[in-house]
């Protein structure tokens, strides 16, 4: 450990959030390490989403402070990418794959003879090579979520933040892009902060787990996940470990979404 | 970038072929026409009416001696000119509303408020205040262009699907970048919608004034014609009227389809 990463890249010191005097986030507290991938379930309405955007600086606490990396979050910062859930809304129509790529380069101010090569470069990583002439409408959903992997990347992003990026692709395509996404993550040593509703992903995923319980959004739950890594789809999953985990969470959820009916 | 193009399919009895379909378009006009020339010619000779041969040879007399292209030059100086000033006021105003919430709430009476005057209302206060001439008709074709602008822009601009804007603030991008980037390419092929509506209205607007107070022009050709009982000659300026408004639409139309050919077809599905 230097004793430059003295505070935690992510920390939420009780962030309250309020619209309308609705509570959507009350009191949150939770700190996500460099390099971790920490992976944020439960049950809809509990403000997991909500919790990434503010993560990001995308809305405000009304109370509270996101902190990144000691200093406080004021605002969207450009090495924290936010992969979307909607990756169809998220992608320019009228751009190509290579010119949504070129978009994140130009916002970098990244030097217009070097872009082609990033592009090149980052379409290949994401598994898109040869695809830059291609327009998002002409690419299936799991290419197009890629694309939108392959332009967050461009950000050279210290922090990845994931709003269910796989939740609209079928389940095939959806394991396909979680194994990449893990072997993105150990080359880029990103810090990966994924919302999910699917618990087996999170699992699968995550070096922590976190369950949240709705009205106000908090913590219910924390799974440290001690699986060993490379993961792998069918030894992983069928694994005792993976297994009790996947019971402790199913239990939780069961619990707060009955809980939330009352 | 080949770009090809799908006829629909063809149910049995259609015709086949460009010439057929040109045929087909034309067989009413042409069967209208020679129904006018009977029509006139049964008639006698009239001071209201005259045969579709007689306004073509008068159509040609107006093109040789140069007073109808005079006529032409000084009606679309105009329409261009007020076109220009108020579709361009209009989308700088339509941005600027779709984009600040705020200052849509601040002028939002004073929108409702001007827009329904009719345009031609405005011809006697623009001519007390710019007298006969270019500049009366200009003003007068830039209040009527500058509505179907702001409205449209304002609404393409507001519309633009708010994940772009959140990917803009992501990355940061600057105001500008943020306009050039996303806004502007997003909203573009419906503000051009607008635009084209707005040309058409020009030209509208344009003859009414000339009709209507000012000395030049088309509509003053018209006008003219009509009360010199040359019904031949007001023929012939109608026809022309209607060649110039269909000429500037087909340009408008191919230059829509050579700018935003690809988002068009984007738009198309919505």
């Amino acid at each position: 450990m230097r004793d430059v990463v003295r505070f935690p890249l992510i920390s939420f010191r009780e962030v309250d959030l309020a619209f309308d005097d609705h509570l959507v986030l009350g009191k949150l507290s939770f700190e996500i390490q460099r390099g971790e991938i920490v992976c944020v379930v439960g049950p809809s309405g509990c403000g997991k989403t909500t919790a990434l955007r503010v993560a990001a600086g995308l809305i405000a606490p009304t109370r509270g402070e996101v902190a990144f990396s000691g200093a406080p979050v004021r605002g969207p910062r450009r090495d924290v990418a936010i992969v979307f859930q909607d990756y169809s809304k998220a992608l320019l129509p009228w751009r190509t794959a290579g010119g949504n790529v070129s978009l994140a380069l130009e916002a970098m101010g990244t030097a217009r003879r070097e872009r082609a090569g990033r592009i090149a470069a980052l379409l290949a990583r994401v598994g898109l090579p040869g695809c830059a002439d291609k327009y998002p409408s002409q690419m299936s959903g799991g290419m197009q979520q890629r694309l939108q992997i392959a332009r967050c990347l461009a950000q050279e992003p210290a922090a990845l933040m994931m709003d269910e990026p796989f939740g609209a692709l079928d389940a095939m395509t959806r394991q396909g892009l979680q194994d990449e996404m893990l072997e993105i993550a150990a080359s880029s040593e990103a810090t990966i902060f994924f919302v999910t509703h699917d618990l087996e992903e999170a699992i699968y995923l995550g070096d922590r787990v976190i369950g949240m319980l709705p009205h106000p959004g908090r913590i219910g739950i924390e799974l440290k996940i001690d699986l060993p890594r490379p993961r792998d789809q069918v030894a992983t999953r069928e694994s005792a470990e993976f297994l009790r985990l996947r019971r402790a969470l199913y239990d939780f959820i069961h619990t707060a979404e009955k809980g939330g009916k009352t | 970038m080949g770009r090809r193009r799908f006829s629909p399919p063809r149910s049995y009895g259609e015709g086949n072929g460009a010439p057929m379909k040109a045929a087909k378009a034309l067989a009413l006009p042409v069967a209208l026409l020679i129904l006018a020339e009977i029509g006139a010619r049964l008639g006698g000779p009239s001071d209201s009416i005259a045969p579709p041969s007689a306004a073509a040879l008068a159509l040609v007399e107006a093109l040789g001696d140069g007073s109808l292209l005079e006529a032409t030059r000084d009606t679309l100086l105009s329409a261009f000119g007020g076109l220009a000033i108020g579709a361009g006021l209009g989308l700088v105003l339509g941005i600027l509303l779709g984009s600040l919430r705020t200052l849509d709430r601040l002028m939002e009476l004073t929108i409702e408020l001007l827009r329904p005057i009719p345009s031609v209302a405005v011809i006697p206060v623009a001519l007390v205040a710019l007298g006969f001439g270019y500049r009366l008709e200009i003003a007068i074709v830039s209040f009527a262009c500058l509505w179907p602008l702001l409205i449209l822009t304002r609404a393409a601009v507001s519309g633009v699907e708010p994940r772009l804007i959140e990917v803009a603030r992501a990355l940061r991008l600057s105001p500008w970048a943020r306009i050039v980037k996303i806004v502007a390419p997003a909203s573009l092929p419906r503000i051009f919608v607008a635009f084209r509506l707005a040309a058409g209205i020009s030209l509208i607007v344009a003859v009414t004034v000339e009709i209507a107070v000012n000395p030049i022009g088309l509509g003053y050709g018209v006008m003219t014609a009509g009360q010199a009982l040359r019904p031949a000659l007001m023929l012939a300026y109608l026809f022309w009227i209607g060649l110039v408004g269909y000429g500037l639409n087909a340009v408008l139309v191919l230059a829509q389809g050579r700018l935003f050919g690809r988002a068009a077809r984007l738009e198309a599905p919505r």
